[in-house]
């Protein structure tokens, strides 16, 4: 009796005060750079302008005006849209062939992919620059967008193999009973009962391609750069400018936050499929 | 239209062989069965007709035409699946059109096709639900709906009934031998239950472990059953089977009896024996006999009005002529 009452107590107080510590701790570091892009350079470095200051808008009319915020942006939202995008288009018919054909070697090629992944990045960092210059595609959008695409590829097909795994394989037989052809499963049996799966693989994609920055910055010098060079381009040689670089980390993590936050639904939805039917 | 005809078809999943080279043929609006336990390749077969299997080896053809490297939604077939697996996305409606669609008929047509099913299906309340929203009966008859609507030289029914309660099984199984009579389409249907097959079939087709034991009218495998698997399989509940110095008596390895064909008695008879369980199911009594001799347990039906209890001592005498002889092999003897 008194082992049910202590658990009822830890749930209706333990648990809540526990997530929003959680919580907090975690949004802390988020809270912390919107209030330094509030500062000026100055202040953002004095510990008694910790929390009383003098807000100003500075950092962020700064950012507009000198840094081209803007282009920065424009090239996030090409970059990051299109590699989902063409990540989809890959990676959806990918996973349906691995789901419903499967082989004996399907495991192979998931465990395959997956070790793509374990792969240092800067192992291939310099063959990437010399063949992306050789080919004259260095500084471009197509450049970014072939290389986040592939990045993502295994997590795409990953992802999408086990939502796809869920959707019983009598259905897809049914269609092809029915007279559907391959491109017709896929599209009108797969993807509307998978579209919760696919939404959720395409949102996760876009915030990993949205905040990539090893390539981003080591591919691109003005054409092509996306926000995650912008903020890179704020460690001057003079040392770190605290208060603008605040300002554009916001400015660059603030459109996904608030994507994240809207698609919370969605992505929840998405990430728990199959396990709560 | 609708002759099937298989030839010398075999399936192997890699090293193992599921369906030894087999020949069976398929007579044009037959309501044919495939039984058999569990794993015996019975669905294989079907799935191999159907298309969604390929042949390891043979030819399939369809009302003379090889269809064996045809896809199959292009054999003119229609499969109602064990888990119904119909379009959860789409409505009742959707559902039963989609092949239609699929075809690119004109979508007024495809209106009028989803009406007539519908409406002979006794589903026309619930066209604009979708499946999730439906019982498991309805959900039944939803695909029953979108496999009619295409005119199919066929019907595939892959173990239909399985998920559906007993008394709804019983409903089910009238409404598709009712749907035969009136189409006079041909159909294949696959299950486990040998009281389905019985009552439905025009013919079976009993298979263990891939190998076709007997193709027949339900009356001859009850009467003449083959072998000793067909002889125990078919019937409910089973056929007696007993070896040893009985069977020697009639010149066979094994005799069978079944339990409807022993007459029984409180004061003599060939075999005496002890009641244990009687399961009085008001038509009928059976009881459950042992210490014969014979066998473990030796199953008797009696009528209703003849009162025995547990531990009682009874007598049996089977049948003469219902006396079902087997050799050494298991084959029958006539």
């Amino acid at each position: 009796m008194a082992i049910v009452a202590q658990s009822s107590k830890f749930s209706t107080f333990g648990r809540p005060v526990l997530a929003w510590g959680v919580g907090l701790l975690f949004f802390f570091p988020i809270f912390w750079m919107v209030l330094t892009s509030f500062k000026t350079d100055a202040d953002a470095v004095k510990p008694e302008h910790l929390i009383f200051f003098k807000p100003t808008l500075e950092n962020y009319l700064n950012m507009t005006e000198n840094y081209d915020y803007w282009r920065f942006a424009r090239n996030s939202i090409i970059t990051a849209v299109s590699a989902t995008v063409f990540t989809l288009f890959v990676s959806v018919p990918a996973a349906y062939a691995m789901a419903f054909n499967p082989t004996r070697r399907t495991k192979d090629v998931l465990m395959w992919m997956l070790s793509t992944k374990m792969l240092p990045a800067a192992a291939v960092l310099y063959p990437m620059i010399f063949l992306a210059k050789g080919i004259g595609l260095y500084d471009t959008h197509i450049l970014v967008i072939t290389v986040l695409s592939l990045i993502n590829l295994p997590i795409a097909i990953w992802m999408l193999f086990t939502y796809f795994k869920e959707i019983p394989k009598d259905i897809i037989e049914a269609g092809k009973m029915d007279g559907v052809n391959t491109w017709g499963e896929i599209k009108e049996i797969l993807v509307p009962l998978a579209w919760g799966g696919i939404a959720s693989t395409a949102l996760l994609i876009f915030i990993f391609c949205w905040n990539e920055a090893y390539w981003t910055v080591r591919l691109t010098t003005i054409d092509a750069a996306t926000l995650s060079k912008l903020i890179e381009g704020n460690r001057a040689p003079e040392g770190l400018f605290f208060g603008r670089l605040s300002a554009v980390s916001t400015a660059a993590v603030g459109p996904i936050v608030v994507l994240g936050w809207f698609c919370q639904k969605q992505l929840v939805q998405g990430l728990t499929f199959g396990a709560v039917k | 239209m609708g002759r099937i005809v298989l030839d010398k078809v075999s399936k192997s999943f890699g090293e193992t062989q599921v369906i030894p080279p087999l020949d069976l043929t398929i007579e044009e609006g037959e309501f044919a069965v495939f039984v058999g336990p569990s794993g015996c390749g019975k669905s294989t077969l079907l799935r191999m007709i159907a298309g969604l299997e390929d042949l390891t080896s043979g030819a399939i053809a369809i009302d003379g035409e090889d269809v064996t490297e045809v896809p199959p939604s292009k054999r003119g077939l229609a499969m109602v699946f064990q888990s119904y697996a119909l379009y959860p996305h789409m409505t009742v409606r959707k559902n039963i059109g989609f092949p239609l669609r699929m075809e690119k008929m004109d979508q007024a047509e495809i209106d009028k096709r989803v009406e007539t099913a519908a409406t002979s299906l006794n589903l026309n309340d619930y066209l604009d639900r979708k499946p999730g929203q439906l019982s498991g009966g309805q959900r039944q008859r939803v695909a029953i709906g979108r496999a009619i609507v295409r005119n199919p030289s066929a019907f595939l029914f892959d173990e239909p009934l399985s998920n559906l309660d007993a008394a709804l099984r019983v409903g089910m199984r009238l409404e598709i031998s009712e749907m035969h009579e009136r189409m006079k389409t041909t159909m294949i249907y696959v299950t486990h239950d040998q009281v389905e097959a019985m009552t439905m079939a025009d013919k079976i087709v009993v298979l263990q472990a891939g190998v076709i034991e007997q193709v027949g009218t339900p009356l001859d495998l009850y009467h003449k059953p083959q072998n000793i698997f067909v002889a125990g399989f078919i019937g409910s509940p089973k056929m007696n089977l007993f070896s040893g110095p009985e069977a020697d008596k009639h010149g066979a390895y094994t005799i069978g009896i079944r339990p409807e064909h022993t007459d029984v008695s409180a004061t003599e008879g060939m075999w005496a024996g002890r009641v244990g369980v009687a399961e009085h199911l008001g038509s009928d009594t059976f009881i459950h006999v042992h210490d014969t001799g014979l066998a473990d347990m030796v199953t008797v039906r009696i009528t209703s009005d003849i009162l025995v209890k547990h531990g009682d001592r009874i007598y049996l005498t089977p049948q003469a002529d219902q006396i079902h002889k087997f050799d050494a092999q298991g084959l029958r003897i006539e």
